[in-house]
């Protein structure tokens, strides 16, 4: 285990080493809430940060296994590409936004914009999600352990979303479907994956009405 | 005599025809290309060329420098460009591969630099541009760090003088396979981008996208910041304090492939005062000539290159006059203008993906019409016009660099014209609102 301690080094020093480096494990201590720590990593380089961070942390994550023992800011993990990014406390908004792969789990609640424009990662929330989330998100699993707020999957294309609690209200053209057996297999393998327990039978499954694919003015009112 | 049964004013027959065409559609006009309305523009300033009081140069003999470089505030490897004259961001999808193609290997040929669009870049893109601007736009569609780093630069599209405030607009008839899986969608849905980033709000946050675009491209990269020309002076100012190395003010001729016909024509202002705000706020910070400046939006000549250079920007890009370059609005295949209820000249049916001239078209029997190089000729001999007319009037005015043209070299035709340009009316002293 490296230590990289942020009240001895900067950020330029400590993301060049982490996405320098081929492989291993890393402890960043003292990160204090700064921004973008361990972004644009690109191995499967273990990085524990010991504290709070700040925006954009894990941004662009490639194949690292970033965990913080903290809270995160904005965009946690945003468009990141594969890898696993943990969050032990909360997350502000636009957590996992435009993610094309890789895991994030958010152990605790999450803001607004939670997987907004997802792409095909996958993201886990142990607490719940605020208004918009999934907000025109195109591909990828969003899954909710507790309440979801306002909107929820507003304009969603092809993700799916599943939410154990309630929600608030659904966002234009998100409706609920059937959770079959296979959605719940699926989503059981995801929360085994993700360390969640919960029982797949007990969330309920979202996704696009696709009414709003085209344009067509008998829909105007739904935008 | 007078007209008997004139047209009214507030409902000529273009009016009544719309209206009607609304009534019976339920639905907005959807467009391509930029402003059609009569703004004021560079057409409405001239040169005061040398003679006693100025030594004007050899056209043929002296050297004319055209260089420029872009992005060395903060990047470590800035652009370095042989020619102040770009080409605009366009996306794979909105134009085929082959255009892309060609305007890549016409930049690289006149060592400047092309840039990408909505969905990424496409790998023949890449190649044939030697410099490449890589979009970070609201939608991110195919945008990977891979592509980042592939980079030359990053332009964050904050906004685009076509329609600002609005976001990117690609229908149906354009989502084919590859532009699909590209962006991630279902082929042949009415793709409406978002028209905010997903993860910023406000130029504080930007501050913070920009430091976290430079740690993942280990602050390489220039990072140039777009927007649409409104509230001029206050956004340059913004992106400027939010770290931007280079800023692209685009005016409201900007084109687009496809909005509402009511945004081109009813939001933004005119590309000739937004120059002139931009140039202003550059200098209030201090920041003039150190963030580069980049303008857009209806620049078609050496002369409209010339003046946007006169009232300080560092570079222009163009794109619509690109277009034509490679033919878009040629007078070849007309019926098939025609099938799309227009004629050449007047073409502005991008959204439809019946390009008749092959460029705004995902059909592969339509883009067979452009040959990659033969249009990389015609567009680099365009831009190798544009050079030599914006050196000849740089010349005239006794400048060795075209960056030395200044606002002191030029006069206004019409008041509105030196009220937003704040240069003289010509024949008089009088700047209206300054003097």
């Amino acid at each position: 285990m490296t230590v990289i301690d942020l009240a001895q080094t900067d950020v330029r020093e400590l993301n060049r080493t982490l996405q320098m480096a081929e492989s291993g494990s890393f402890e960043v201590r003292h990160p204090g809430g700064a921004h973008a720590l361990a972004a644009g990593l690109t191995r499967p380089v273990d990085v524990t940060i010991d504290g709070h961070a700040g925006y954009y942390c894990a941004g662009m994550n490639q194949e690292g296994i970033v965990t913080v023992s903290g809270n995160v800011g904005t965009g946690v993990a945003e468009n990141m590409m594969s890898g696993t990014v943990r969050v032990r406390g909360d997350a502000s908004q636009s957590a996992g936004a435009t993610a094309h792969g890789g895991l994030l789990v958010i152990e605790g609640n999450t803001s607004a914009r939670c997987g907004i424009s997802l792409k095909g990662g996958d993201i886990v929330v142990g607490g719940s999600v605020g208004h918009m989330a999934a907000f025109m998100a195109q591909a990828g699993r969003l899954v909710v352990l507790g309440d979801a707020g306002a909107d929820l999957g507003d304009s969603l294309y092809e993700a799916q979303i599943y939410v154990r609690g309630t929600v608030a209200s659904l966002g234009a053209d998100c409706e609920e479907k059937e959770m079959t057996a296979s959605h719940q297999e699926e989503l059981a393998a995801l929360l085994e994956q993700a360390g969640a327990i919960a029982d797949a039978a007990a969330f309920r499954r979202y996704e696009s009405g696709r009414n709003l694919y085209h344009f067509n003015i008998d829909n105007a009112g739904s935008y | 005599m007078t007209d008997s049964k004139p047209d009214s004013a507030s409902f000529p027959p273009r009016v009544i025809s719309e209206i009607q065409r609304a009534a019976r559609e339920g639905i907005y006009d959807i467009r391509g290309a930029g402003a059609k309305r009569h703004v004021p523009s560079f057409d409405d300033l001239v040169f005061l060329g040398a003679s006693m009081s100025r030594y004007p140069l050899e056209g043929y003999r002296e050297r004319c420098d055209t260089n420029v470089v872009i992005g060395a505030r903060h990047a470590s490897k800035p652009i370095e460009l042989d020619i102040p004259i770009t080409i605009a961001g366009m996306s794979f999808g909105a134009i085929g591969a082959n255009a892309k193609q060609a305007l890549g290997l016409a930049a690289t040929a006149m060592g400047t630099s092309t840039t990408t669009g909505d969905g990424g870049m496409t790998p023949e893109e890449r190649e044939a541009s030697k410099t490449l601007i890589y979009q970070y736009l609201p939608s991110r569609y195919g945008m990977t760090p891979d592509q980042l780093r592939q980079a030359d630069a990053i332009e964050v599209v904050v906004g685009q003088g076509a329609k600002p405030g609005g976001g990117g607009m690609l229908l149906g008839q354009k989502i084919t396979d590859r532009v699909a899986e590209m962006r991630t969608l279902p082929a042949g849905i009415d793709q409406r981008s978002a028209c905010r980033h997903p993860d910023w709000t406000g130029p504080d946050d930007l501050e913070i996208k920009i430091r976290e675009l430079r740690e993942i491209t280990n602050w390489e990269k220039p990072i140039y910041v777009k927007v649409g020309a409104t509230r001029t002076r206050y956004d340059v100012m913004l992106a400027v304090k939010a770290g931007a190395d280079a800023v692209v003010v685009d005016g409201m001729q900007g084109g687009t492939a496809a909005t509402q016909h009511i945004f081109i024509e009813d939001v933004g202002i005119p590309t000739l005062p937004a120059v002139r705000l931009a140039v202003e706020a550059l200098k209030e910070l201090d920041m003039h000539r150190k963030v580069q400046l980049i303008v857009s939006g209806g620049i078609r000549t050496g002369g409209d290159v010339a003046k946007a250079l006169a009232l300080g920007a560092d570079a222009v890009s163009i794109g619509m006059a690109a277009l034509m370059a490679l033919n878009c609005n040629a007078p070849l295949y007309e019926e098939d203008y025609a099938a799309l209820g227009t004629h050449p000249g007047a073409c502005d049916r991008c959204h439809t993906g019946r390009c008749p001239v092959g460029i705004a078209t995902q059909d592969p029997e339509l883009e067979a019409r452009l040959d990659p190089e033969e249009g990389a000729r015609r567009v680099r001999n365009y831009l190798s016009t544009l050079t030599m007319e914006c050196q000849t009037l740089a010349r005239a005015c006794g400048k060795s660099h075209v960056h030395n043209l200044e606002p002191e070299d030029m006069v206004a035709l019409t008041v509105e014209a030196a009220a937003m340009a704040k240069v003289p009316l010509a024949g008089t002293d009088w700047i209206p609102g300054s003097s």
